[in-house]
């Protein structure tokens, strides 16, 4: 049987790990390395990278943290940060990841995710999709770190990026980002109902029930937190158990 | 030396750390030299069929690769697509011609009708259809990290060694004396996998 996933997020900028809220005010919370060994021994199901600073310029910085991570924890590493061409995508696969995640690139240009898909497969392209209310109070997805409207409904985006051929969505909505109330199960729902690959729910994990509520309400296949286990006394391994508990089908 | 066969696609660092970690001599190469000069092969598996395999061709690795394995009978390991890539054929982006070292096909997991998603991404235990050295030590209910949306059918049921279940019977294990292969990413499902490796390293025909 298939286990649901618990997978804690690493945000990264200038190769120190970050936190943000609402993709803004960030606090520096540790050496990645260092968490992503914690998070290795308590058995999370994956890990997820990103690099909000990543430039072709400074790339080298995170490509080093992939394989240091990648040299010590043998487990799934999912990487995304400014990620365009397919080039760059084989780049990121050398250094140690198993998918990469592309957004802003996938508004701008959806055949990327084509190409990327048809040379490495469709299960190595995660399509992350960021969004927010707009002024009008409807859900828009937006690029560059949430700061680019693109007139994109979420639903719709995510079906279309399905169709050109994602494995997977990474799905963050950034109103709820690192404010611990809970995720969007409203547009999580829509989201999962409408496309038949596996969606990962992102942003706004307060409490452990919130991981269960993302898999039975939401209907997601895998659950992203990342604030819980920084700020409060939650760890990975509480988490799986109180999943356990409640039915879900968790890791040994 | 363990040869990672490189054939242009794919995360094969984790494999080859996987192994190093185990304390093995490793070489990551696309050269027939050295696939031929290796004690042990490994096909390590991220990227699609055709390109793989067309990849595998023009340098000439297939007819290497058989002289070595099944000629020669090296032992060897397929993870994941390196697996995919033994059968007849393959389905992936049409009709592909693969290695034929086991019989069978690769075709997409049909378990979209259930509801359920594809590609299959995560952790799934297994069903153990037969003893094979290669799971030598390892839990009966152990969690392997699988994602794929192809598998194989297996055309001999005497190559299979373990099932997984998601919606369907899912190939996840194979063996073929000394063709081991797998569905799930070893090098990814940590102690449970790292003993996988280990045992196919200590493995002697």
């Amino acid at each position: 049987m298939l286990k649901v996933r618990l997978i804690p997020t690493i945000l990264l900028k200038d190769g120190r790990m970050i936190k943000t809220r609402q993709f803004g005010e960030y606090r520096d919370v540790g050496n990645p390395r260092t968490v992503a060994k914690v998070y290795d021994a308590q058995r999370a199901d994956e890990l997820i990278f990103l690099d909000i600073t990543a430039t072709t310029e400074n790339r080298h910085l995170l490509f080093d943290i992939i394989s240091a991570v990648a040299e010590e924890c043998f487990m799934p590493l999912t990487v995304g940060g400014g990620i365009r061409t397919v080039e760059q995508a084989r780049e990121m696969l050398t250094h140690g990841a198993d998918k990469v995640a592309i957004n802003t690139a996938a508004v701008e240009r959806p055949a990327f995710i084509t190409e990327f898909s048809k040379k490495f497969g469709a299960s190595t392209v995660v399509v992350s999709i960021d969004y927010k209310k707009n002024r009008e109070g409807k859900n828009e997805v937006f690029t560059h770190r949430g700061t680019k409207a693109t007139g994109l409904d979420p639903v719709a985006w995510a079906k279309e990026a399905e169709r050109l051929g994602a494995g997977e969505i990474l799905l963050t909505c950034v109103d709820r980002e690192g404010m611990m109330t809970g995720y969007d199960l409203e547009m999580l729902k829509q989201v999962t109902s409408a496309v038949s690959i596996p969606v990962i729910a992102s942003g706004g994990v307060g409490t452990i029930q919130d991981l269960v509520d993302g898999i039975l309400i939401g209907g997601a296949s895998a659950v992203g937190a990342a604030s819980i286990f920084h700020f409060t006394d939650q760890s990975i391994f509480k988490a799986h158990s109180h999943m356990k508990q409640k039915g879900l089908s968790v890791r040994k | 030396m363990i040869v990672i066969v490189d054939y242009g696609l794919g995360n094969l660092f984790s494999v080859q750390k996987a192994f190093e970690m185990l304390g093995a001599e490793v070489k990551v190469s696309g050269a027939a030299e050295d696939i031929c000069a290796a004690d042990r092969i490994v096909l390590p598996g991220v990227g699609a069929f055709g390109d793989g395999m067309d990849f595998l061709r023009e340098k000439g690795l297939d007819s290497a690769l058989t002289e070595e394995v099944m000629g020669k009978k090296k032992p060897f390991l397929g993870i994941c697509l390196g697996l995919q890539f033994l059968a007849e054929t393959g389905e992936e982006h049409g009709e592909h011609t693969g290695l034929g070292w086991i019989k069978g096909r690769i075709r997409k997991l049909d378990v979209e009708k259930q509801g359920l998603k594809i590609p299959h991404i995560g952790w799934n235990d297994l069903t153990m259809v037969r003893k094979s050295p290669l799971f030598a030590g390892i839990n009966p209910d152990a969690d392997f990290y699988f994602v794929h949306s192809y598998q194989l059918d297996c055309g001999d049921p005497a190559d299979l060694v373990a099932t997984a279940t998601y919606g369907e019977t899912i190939t996840a294990a194979i063996q073929h004396g000394n063709i081991f292969a797998t569905q799930f990413h070893p090098e990814k499902s940590q102690d449970n996998g790292l003993k996988l490796l280990e045992n196919f390293i200590r493995w002697k025909p």
